[in-house]
């Protein structure tokens, strides 16, 4: 008969948050920040169809880092969660700030019940009326929450990318200059390793292996419609990248 | 929501289960639902009701119009009332019947497409919508046998095409589909009428608009229960057009002139009947 080991509490969170670290660090990047007209959600990733950026609510977005089947089951509970909240009071009632709240909630339930913990890092940002009412909340594995101002990037070498965006991002930024912030940020990783090899980064990243979608700040007067959340065509990513680059 | 199910946060095992809110809802928070009560017996007190609805197909889409009245027996118990909704980017809905339900039905309607497609990332097909429309309308069936009975009727193109469908439904779910015109509620009969004789195949959005309103209009002529535009009050009828481009809803100016043509017509034709 197996005797079970004495592990200390310590020891346990700490192994569980390195195992949950690790996962995150193999992933890709997401950069979300916010511009003059909302909030852009930039994410590296090649897959047309399996989204790491998806709408949850009329002024709010998702995106998420690390396991695919773990952050879509989320971004499925957070869309029954909003629209359930919407239907029983009001639409104007769904806030990012209670979405987040109950994503910390269950993430950090799986964390300290669950065999293993979620491998994944989520951002839930919500489009204000003016710029300084944006939110972008920044959800980790244990359920730590964190109200981010401006702009935030998780993922694999998110310190570097975060890094390069507290160096870039400015109050009240067009679309065009926002996107090729991100693209910067999200480029920063591998310029650093090309730049030990000699040469900038030998794979620019380019529109086709950009996932991209906005929160319209005014999506209301000039889509008519109550949802801000827009995703963009790799075409339309590539004319707004080029764009810049003449200016 | 009471308060121990507002904090309950859907569980991470039933996820990916269903694509849909309905489902969803009638498994989590049922009481949430417009219908599924079981009713005690007794006789229902007067509850305000909403008339007819006008849908058409033209060139290009199709439209669908309803007039403005709640009437409670013989009262009339609003002259606000819209009851043509947008359901989503493409397509529309109308209802006759009790008002409070119906308007309910519409919103878990509009909630559910919406919650597809957030879920799946795309858009449910044209005939996916139209039944789950009928599931909805078939859940409300013990509702409508005590007599609170909701009657739509739901009009849209598929996302791509530009051909515009029409499906009619009866208060079992039954979804029919409907060629060239349809009307239901009080005034439909008259409506109708009016719609056989003046819709004509290949008209244009400008045509099938002044159709509709005029359908609307003799409606309102020979069924109480049905409001005609309201002129001291500049009220008109709500009217949505689909297109490929999306629903969109007819402008009160465009309505306010449509309606000033019909009614400057009958005025000078000094019409009787």
């Amino acid at each position: 008969m197996s005797q079970q080991f004495y592990v200390s509490p310590e020891q346990m969170m700490k192994d569980r948050a390195d195992f949950a670290r690790k996962g995150i660090a193999r992933g890709r990047s997401v950069v979300v920040l916010s511009y003059r007209d909302g909030i852009a959600l930039v994410a590296e990733n090649p897959s047309a169809t399996l989204h790491k950026i998806g709408e949850i609510y009329d002024r709010i977005a998702f995106a998420a880092v690390g396991k695919y089947n773990e952050f879509e089951s989320l971004r499925q509970a957070g869309v029954r969660y909003a629209d359930v909240r919407g239907y029983s009071y009001d639409r104007s009632d769904v806030s990012a700030r209670g979405l987040a709240s109950v994503y910390a909630q269950s993430l950090g339930t799986v964390f300290t019940a669950e065999q293993k913990p979620f491998e994944v890092e989520l951002a839930v940002a919500e489009v204000g009326a003016i710029q300084a009412q944006d939110h972008i909340f920044r959800l980790t594995f244990d359920g730590s929450i964190a109200d981010e101002s401006g702009y935030l990037a998780m993922g694999g070498n998110a310190e570097l990318v975060q890094g390069q965006l507290r160096d870039l991002w400015q109050v009240g930024a067009g679309l065009e200059q926002a996107l090729a912030w991100a693209v910067a940020a999200l480029q920063k990783p591998r310029q650093d390793i090309a730049g030990a090899g000699g040469g900038p980064g030998a794979d620019g990243l380019g529109a086709g292996n950009l996932e991209v979608a906005v929160l319209e700040r005014n999506g209301h007067e000039v889509r008519g419609t109550h949802r801000a959340f827009k995703r963009l065509a790799p075409a339309e990513v590539e004319k707004i990248l080029s764009s810049q680059g003449k200016a | 929501m009471d308060a121990e199910q507002r904090g309950a946060w859907p569980s991470i095992t039933v996820s990916g289960a269903s694509s849909s809110f309905l489902d969803y809802v009638s498994a989590s928070n049922p009481g949430l639902l417009p219908f599924g009560r079981t009713l005690p017996a007794g006789t229902l007190p007067p509850t305000p009701h909403g008339t007819t609805i006008a849908a058409l197909t033209f060139d290009g889409g199709v439209l669908m119009a309803g007039d403005r009245r709640a009437t409670m027996g013989s009262m009339i118990a609003n002259r606000h009332i819209e009851k043509v909704f947008p359901a989503d980017r493409f397509s529309v809905l109308g209802i006759a019947g009790t008002a409070g339900i119906a308007i309910d039905i519409v919103r878990l309607f509009q909630v559910e497409l919406e919650h597809y497609e957030k879920i799946e990332g795309t858009l449910l097909s044209l005939e996916g919508k139209a039944n789950r429309l009928g599931a909805m309308i078939r859940a409300n069936l013990p509702m409508a046998l005590q007599g609170l009975s909701v009657v739509p009727v739901f009009a849209g193109v598929e996302a791509g095409a530009s051909v515009g469908r029409l499906f009619s439904y009866d208060v079992t779910g039954g979804r029919y589909e409907e060629l060239e015109h349809h009307s239901v509620g009080s005034g439909s009969v008259f409506a109708r009428g009016a719609l056989k004789k003046l819709w004509r195949p290949g008209m244009d959005k400008d045509a099938a608009v002044a159709v509709a309103v005029e359908a609307l209009i003799d409606a309102a002529d020979d069924d109480c229960a049905t409001g005609g535009p309201d002129l001291i009050r500049k009220l008109w009828p709500v009217v949505y057009v689909v297109t490929d481009d999306g629903a969109q809803r007819v402008s009160s100016d465009i309505l306010a002139a449509v309606v000033g043509t019909v009614v400057d017509r009958q005025t000078t034709e000094r019409r009787e009947a």
